[in-house]
Order: structure tokens, then C-alpha cells, then sequence
């Protein structure tokens, strides 16, 4: 294999990055366990925007963009999150997320 | 060779960074002594204490390595080192003077600002790996003042970015060369309110008192590092005063002319002395070195006098309540901060370039003539005080003071 | 070997070793550390693609501030000193054969469809965009890339409509929506009266029936 760094390397690590943050969604029962396999799965697809930037010409103002974009919005998104877990808590006096079954039919 | 050259430059960055803690900490314990009238150190190392740090140090590492029963082990051990870096890494893009920096980056304000953020992380970790609630307490009480005082400081930081219509703290600084008018601060009175703001939210972000409510030993024991001792207990001390000379360097390069020695018709010094020494075409290397050698000598004591400043209103101010720096903070440095960045904006857009010097003058003049009746003052004063008491004995002695020491002055 | 090419196998090596034990690790705070190093490397990254803004925007505001809320939520919310919750081994299994399917079929889509960058690009930081451009375009005076094509938007858009494909109005779109998420966090989580979970714990005297007054006292026994 090429040692040398091209932009497989990275899509790689992306892929890597983002199946631990989908794992961790569906083995966690902590809610918040949860959210941060949700910053996981952006984080990958931060570094494959910042890759492609870098590595096509024709995107790097855009693959620096989104990848600006990702960050913010993942900010605005562990916020709320946040938010509902204290509420949850608040209700439930657990963040366990099999709890939340009130709405079950 | 690129790695030796980065090698080479961490290796000063962490002497510098090492050695500066070294010295501040015998500076804090001297002007401590001083304020609460006493002497501070004076045994180690002859009349003024000089080695009382090096004591210390030798003390702090050869004292028990503890780690308490109910730590997190992983989380305790790492604390420290993560502080530590949150602080060092800052430096990587610190000038020192012109062009001596250990990287180069457009976007340095920023970068120093993002890393010095990472800092809280540490003393989170620390705080409840310790797995005792006085430094569980620390911990949080450190996480939302580090939070929120972040906010006003990265305002004020931009209200200088915007006038210099750059973030790269190199560049920023030679702007400011020449006379004392044409620092920052005294453009506008947005970045002279400014300055002010940024100096009280970057004393709050190094958790220094009178915002130290991270440590506050009346009510917390000591805080988030409680149950630390020796070389860990060092690192969070090395990145305090770290990140009291960074805070204060960002300080000095955005408001205070960075190395520009201030006395007027004197232009950036590695440029003049290069071309002076050699030719404008063939700029003298000899002389760029020698320019910037006393660059970093007018630098590092202008952060120095800044840290002298922490360090005064430390032991001078009482520590607030934890509401109370909360409020500080979100009722009025924010709002404040908001303010000051939106006048910038509108009078770099608004007010005419014939207005910007003459007030710039006008600004200066004023703050040199009242520093200047202000020491006349002070100068007095003390002139009038009917004794001038010499030798460390008579601190103690409170009586009245015998008539041989009374002198006329 | 390059000392970027070194640098990115050790930066990468630190970013997917923290982000498995992310995974992996059972205490909450210690998954929180695990992943400021994830985070950290992934900046790290950043740096070396010759991305510094995006990279210090990941240091301020990933690591800064949203794992710090993170933290917090996890403090807020820990009722044992170590917050622990044990999965059983079948579903480490599902798990593991899960992740295992999902990352052969990436990878092998990577590696089949052999993805080259355009030109000779070498990690390094000489050709990328840097800050100013960025500003530019998020101030609407740069347009998306000239031979950029965005989807869904006609051809000759560029000629028609010179500030249509700015990134002025996302820009725009983002900073109303964070002050509407602030709004939103601020009214979700503020502390309010809450109704108790079990008959036992009601006070005795009736008045649980009349709805909550703002300013009273919780009840005891709610909080933890």
C-alpha cells in the first residue's frame, strides 16, 4: 500500500469515525452517551469536507464552508440536546434512554 | 530539518514558559509581602530571596505523589498535563517580535484564543477525577466562569482585529510603531474601553482573584486541585502563570504597541537597523537580529508589567461570590463588550479620517498628563510621611517609633 | 516519507484509537476525555490539511464550548460519582458485527471507486484557502467556486444572479438560527416546577392539584 497521505487516507479515517459514532448512537443507554456519538458521526463528515477541500481545488472555499457550517450547527444541535436530557432528567430522574417509553403505544 | 528547526523552538517556547513561571512565582510572593507589609521571602539565595523558587520547586518534587482512593486514576493523572498544554500550545503563536515566532499563521489571535479554551478542559477532568465534591465544586464553578468570561474577552479581542482589519498579531503589532499615539489603545474610545474590559475578562480567565472562586480556600479548601501534590500540583501552577503571560502578551501586542518602544519618531527597530546597517537593497542580517533582540526585551517587559498588574490587583482586591463574578460577567462585561464592538465598527465606518488623529493625540495626552499627576501625587504623599522605615525588624514592632529612625525627607 | 505523512499517521492513529475507546469505555466522563482527544485530533488534522480557521473554530467551539456543555450535562445529570450503564455481551456482538459490515462496506466503497484528488495536491499548507478567502465568501463577494456547478441551481446562474450562490444568506440562516437555539436551550432547560413521579412523595395537604406557581419552592424529596 502507498504510504504516502492521499485523499483515501482521510476518507478512510472519516469512515472510521463515523461508524464508532454510529455504534456508540446504538449501544449507549446514557443520553448523553448518545449525543456524543452524534458529534462523532459530524466530526467524520467534517474531516471528509476539509479533505476534499484540500484535495479538489474546485471546493476549497466550500469544503472549508461546510465544514464551518457542520461545526456551528453541531454546536446549536449539542445545546439543545442538552437541554432535553435536563428536561428528561428533570421528569425521570435518569438519563437512561430506555425510560422514555411514555409515548409508547 | 524541519523537525530540528520545530524542535529547537518548542524547546525555547518551554524554557521561556518554565523559566517565566520560575520568576513569577518569586515575583507573586514578593509583591504579596510587599502589599500586606511584610518582606517576603528573604532567606534562600541572599537578601531578596532570589532562589526561593528553585526551594520550592525541589520541595514539590520530592514531596508524596497521592492519588486518592476514590480518584478516577486516568482522569486524575491527565488534568495537569492537559492544562498544561491548553496554556503552552498558546505560545506557538505568540510573537515576540517581529517575525520571531515559532509559527507563522494568518489567523494567530484566533488560534491563541481556541487553544487557551481547551485549558478549562484540564481543570474539569482534574476537579472530578479527584473524586472529592470541594474539587468536584472547583471544577464546575472554573467550567462556567471559563465559559462565559470567554465570550466578552473574544469581543474585545475583535474591536483591535477590526481596526487593524487583521488577525495576524505579527502585523497587528507593526502597525503600531512609532510614537505612544499610535498604539491601540488610545485610537478610538472604543479600544480604550476595550483594553480595560479585555484585561478584566483575561484576569477572570486565568482564574486569577479577584475571580479565583475556581480555588477560593475560605469556602472550597483549595479548589479543583484539593487532593493534588507535588509535580502535578506544579503543572497546574506552570499553566496558570502561562496563561498569565500569554493573556498578557495578547494584551500587549493588540493595545500596547507589541515591541514598539512608544518614544516617538522611533519606527520598528528590526527594519530601521537592518536597512541602517546595510543597505535598503541589501537589508543587514546582523542588523535585524540586533533590532530584534531589543524587540524582545521592550515585549517581554511590557507582559511582564502586565502580569505585575494581575498580580497587584490580586493581593489588593477582596474575591467577589460566585454570583457575583456571574453577573460581572453576563449583566455587564458582555453587554459592555457588545457595545464596544459595535462602536468600532460604526466609527472605523463613520468617522472621518480627519477626526481619527487628532483625537488619538487628544486620548494620549490625557492618560499621560493624569499618569503623570498621578505620581506626582503619589510622590508627595510619600514625601510627607514623617518616617522612612528601613530593615525588616521594626515591621514587627508597632509602637511608637523611636525618634533616631524618624527622618526629614 | 514526508514529516507530514508522519504527522498524519500519528494524528490519525490518536484520532481512531480515542474515538474506539469513546466507544468502548463504559464511564461517562472518561468517554468525555476520550473524546476531547478525538476532537483535538481531528483539529490537528485540520492544521495539517492547511486548514487553520476551520481548525481553531473546531478547538473553540467543539472542544471550548460544546464539550464543555457536554461535561456539564453529565455533572447535571450523574446521580453515582462514576456514571456507569453495562450493556450485555450479545449486544456488544450485534454491535461489533454491525460496525464491522458498515466499515467494510465505506472502506470498500473508497477503495473501489479510488477517489484521486485533482492535480498533484501533497498535504502541506501552500494551496489551500485561507481566512481572507473565507471571509469573502461568507461575505457574498466571492462566488461559489468558478467551476464549481451546485446542484439545483440552474447553469448560468453566475450570470443571471451574481450573489445567488454567496454563502451571505446561510451565513445569515446560521447566526438566526443559533439565537434561536439559544432562545429555545435557555426555555427547555430553565428549572422549572416539576410534577413529582409517584403518589408517595405528593404533599399531604391536596395542593397538588392547582397548577405550579412560579416562585414557589420545590418540593422536597425531587431533587437529587
Amino acid at each position: 500500500m502507498n504510504l504516502a497521505v492521499g485523499l483515501h487516507h482521510f476518507l478512510l479515517l472519516g469512515a472510521l469515525l463515523f461508524v464508532c459514532g454510529a455504534v456508540c448512537m446504538a449501544t449507549k443507554r446514557n443520553a448523553i452517551g448518545i449525543l456524543m456519538g452524534v458529534e462523532l458521526v459530524l466530526n467524520a463528515a467534517t474531516i471528509n469536507f476539509v479533505a476534499f477541500a484540500r484535495y479538489n481545488p474546485i471546493f476549497q472555499v466550500e469544503g472549508q464552508i461546510f465544514a464551518l457550517f457542520v461545526i456551528v450547527l453541531a454546536a446549536a444541535e449539542a445545546a439543545i440536546a442538552l437541554a432535553i436530557v435536563l428536561n428528561f432528567y428533570n421528569n425521570h430522574l435518569t438519563v437512561d434512554v430506555d425510560t422514555a417509553e411514555e409515548l409508547k403505544g | 530539518m524541519d523537525l530540528v528547526l520545530a524542535i529547537v523552538e518548542a524547546l525555547l517556547l518551554v524554557t521561556f514558559v518554565a523559566g517565566s513561571a520560575v520568576f513569577f512565582i518569586w515575583l507573586e510572593r514578593k509583591v504579596a509581602g510587599r502589599i500586606q507589609d511584610r518582606l517576603g521571602p528573604t532567606r534562600v539565595g541572599g537578601r531578596f530571596g532570589w532562589l526561593q523558587t528553585i526551594a520550592d520547586g525541589i520541595k514539590l518534587l520530592v514531596k508524596e505523589d497521592l492519588i486518592p482512593a476514590d480518584a478516577d486514576p486516568m482522569l486524575f493523572r491527565l488534568g495537569p498535563y492537559i492544562a498544561f498544554c491548553g496554556a503552552f500550545t498558546a505560545y506557538l503563536a505568540l510573537p515576540f517580535a517581529n517575525g520571531w515566532v515559532a509559527k507563522p499563521l494568518s489567523i494567530a489571535i484566533f488560534f491563541m484564543l481556541a487553544v487557551m479554551s481547551t485549558e478549562v478542559f484540564g481543570i474539569i477532568l482534574a476537579g472530578y477525577g479527584s473524586g472529592s465534591k470541594w474539587a468536584l465544586f472547583g471544577g464546575m464553578r472554573e467550567a462556567a466562569q471559563m465559559v462565559s468570561y470567554e465570550v466578552p474577552m473574544a469581543l474585545c479581542v475583535l474591536v483591535p482585529v477590526i481596526v487593524a482589519g487583521s488577525m495576524d498579531l505579527n502585523y497587528i503589532s507593526n502597525l503600531q510603531a512609532g510614537g505612544i499615539w499610535n498604539w491601540y489603545v488610545f485610537h478610538d474610545p472604543f479600544t480604550f474601553l476595550a483594553f480595560w474590559t479585555y484585561f478584566t475578562c483575561a484576569t477572570a480567565q486565568c482564574k486569577r482573584a479577584p475571580f479565583d472562586l475556581a480555588e477560593a480556600e475560605s469556602e472550597l479548601v483549595a479548589g479543583f486541585h484539593t487532593e493534588y501534590s507535588g509535580l502535578r500540583w506544579s503543572f497546574f501552577f506552570m499553566a496558570e502563570y502561562g496563561a498569565m503571560f500569554a493573556v498578557s502578551g495578547i494584551a500587549v501586542l493588540l493595545f500596547l504597541g507589541g515591541w514598539s518602544t512608544g518614544l516617538p519618531f522611533v519606527p520598528e527597530l528590526s527594519s530601521t537597523f537592518a536597512t541602517w546597517l546595510g543597505s535598503a537593497e541589501e537589508p543587514s542580517w546582523l542588523g535585524w537580529v540586533i533590532g530584534n533582540v531589543i524587540n524582545v526585551v521592550v515585549f517581554i517587559v511590557k507582559g511582564w508589567l502586565l502580569v505585575f498588574v494581575q498580580m497587584w490587583v490580586r493581593w489588593t482586591l477582596p474575591r467577589l461570590r460566585i454570583d457575583q463574578v456571574m453577573m460581572t460577567c453576563l449583566k455587564y462585561l458582555l453587554p459592555i463588550s457588545c457595545v464596544l464592538l459595535l462602536g468600532v465598527s460604526v466609527w472605523q465606518l463613520a468617522v472621518s479620517p480627519w477626526v481619527e488623529p487628532y483625537f488619538r493625540y487628544a486620548l494620549c495626552g490625557v492618560c499621560l498628563a493624569l499618569f503623570a499627576w498621578m505620581a506626582w501625587k503619589v510622590w508627595t504623599t510619600r514625601s510627607r510621611l514623617p518616617v522612612t522605615v528601613t530593615g525588616a525588624t521594626n515591621l514587627w514592632n508597632r509602637g511608637p517609633i523611636p525618634p533616631e529612625l524618624v527622618q526629614k525627607s | 516519507m514526508a514529516l507530514t505523512d508522519v504527522l498524519f499517521y500519528l494524528l490519525a492513529a490518536m484520532t481512531g484509537i480515542c474515538a474506539l475507546a469513546v466507544v468502548v469505555t463504559q464511564n461517562i466522563v472518561r468517554a468525555a476525555a476520550w473524546l476531547l482527544f478525538t476532537l483535538a485530533g481531528v483539529s490537528g488534522l485540520f492544521f495539517l490539511l492547511g486548514a487553520d480557521f476551520v481548525g481553531a473554530t473546531q478547538l473553540l467551539v467543539y472542544v471550548g464550548g460544546t464539550l464543555v456543555l457536554v461535561v456539564f450535562g453529565v455533572m447535571l445529570t450523574a446521580q453515582s460519582p462514576f456514571v456507569n450503564m453495562r450493556i450485555s455481551a450479545a449486544e456488544w456482538g450485534i454491535a461489533l458485527a454491525v460496525g464491522l459490515v458498515l466499515y467494510g462496506v465505506l472502506a470498500a466503497s473508497f477503495l473501489i471507486s479510488n477517489p484521486k484528488g485533482v492535480g498533484d495536491a501533497q498535504l502541506g499548507r501552500e494551496e489551500m484557502a485561507d481566512s481572507i478567502l473565507l471571509g469573502q465568501a461568507l461575505l457574498g463577494q466571492w462566488q461559489a467556486s468558478p467551476q464549481g456547478t451546485m446542484s439545483g441551481l440552474p447553469a448560468d446562474i453566475h450570470l443571471r444572479n451574481r450573489l445567488a450562490v454567496s454563502y451571505l444568506l446561510p451565513f445569515e440562516i446560521v447566526s438566526v438560527h443559533l439565537l434561536v437555539v439559544l432562545i429555545g436551550a435557555a426555555y427547555l432547560a430553565r428549572a422549572k416546577r416539576r410534577r413529582l413521579a409517584g403518589p408517595a412523595s405528593l404533599p399531604v395537604d391536596g395542593t397538588d392539584v392547582s397548577p405550579p406557581v412560579d416562585g414557589q419552592e420545590q418540593p422536597l424529596g425531587a431533587q437529587t
